[in-house]
């Protein structure tokens, strides 16, 4: 089961079994990650929490762990990343489609994402992990680095 | 078929989810025999541009105020209801 996923997650910016209790904390966690590790600015975290809540990212899965995928404008990221976080109780965040809606959330993928053209491939294997069961399912159960590369391949 | 229709993939960004749901749609096509040319955009810059294209394929909210047809792409990202969302496709690109 590998969708080449870990190779773009930095082992240093992947959360097992956060105690975050909302959508904005997983958020702060996940992106100082991010800004320690040089991928963005600290203005990013600022941006990505004051997007969610008018251009939410969860996205409705069909289960009761859903996923979301915060991220914002380019201007605030320094090299293209990715974040994740697992939840050990699910966290809410509004329905990309309809904001509206909320869902429980227990997998973030925190993206920095700067240049469209050249990130289609970390893109395309963030989606192929949230459309595939078994990995998520893998992932919830994941509690060190070689659980998640196992999973990820 | 006449001419080549324009798709305007839109989401918060102009950037993240326009992208994945762009090359979804590329390739399904491509599969189905149909190509189109494509244009990304934030939901914020839809209603400017909406004149210039066909139809607007997007994973967040479009204003009302847009009259060509939008349709909903998140099930490029969550993989639920996929094969629905190309037949809509399909059919705009064919008209």
């Amino acid at each position: 089961m590998s969708d080449g996923l870990m190779q773009l997650l930095d082992p240093d910016a992947i959360v097992l079994g956060s105690d975050a209790s909302t959508n904005e904390e997983i958020i702060r966690i996940l992106a100082g990650r991010l800004e320690a590790l040089g991928y963005v600015k600290s203005s990013y975290a600022d941006a990505v929490v004051r997007r969610e809540m008018t251009i939410p990212t969860g996205l409705p899965l069909e289960r009761a762990d859903n996923v979301a995928v915060p991220h914002t404008d380019p201007e605030h990221v320094l090299r293209p990343g990715i974040a994740m976080g697992t939840l050990r109780k699910p966290v809410t965040f509004a329905n990309m489609e309809d904001p509206d809606e909320k869902l429980q959330v227990g997998f973030v993928f925190l993206l920095a994402i700067n240049d469209k053209d050249k990130q289609i491939e970390a893109l395309q294997s963030v989606m192929a992990t949230i459309q595939n069961p078994d990995a998520l399912d893998g992932l919830r159960s994941a509690r060190s680095l070689d659980d998640v590369r196992a999973v990820l391949g | 078929m006449s001419r080549q229709k324009t798709i305007l993939f839109a989401c918060g960004t102009g950037i993240a989810t326009s992208t994945a749901v762009n090359v979804a749609v590329t390739e399904a096509m491509k599969k189905r025999g149909l190509t189109f040319n494509a244009q990304q955009a934030k939901a914020t810059e839809v209603p400017g541009l909406a004149d210039s294209v066909d139809f607007i394929v997007a994973t967040t909210p479009i204003s009302a105020s847009v009259t060509k047809p939008v349709i909903k792409g998140l099930a490029f990202l969550t993989g639920i209801g996929k094969d629905k969302v190309l037949d809509e496709i399909e059919a705009q690109l064919r008209k």
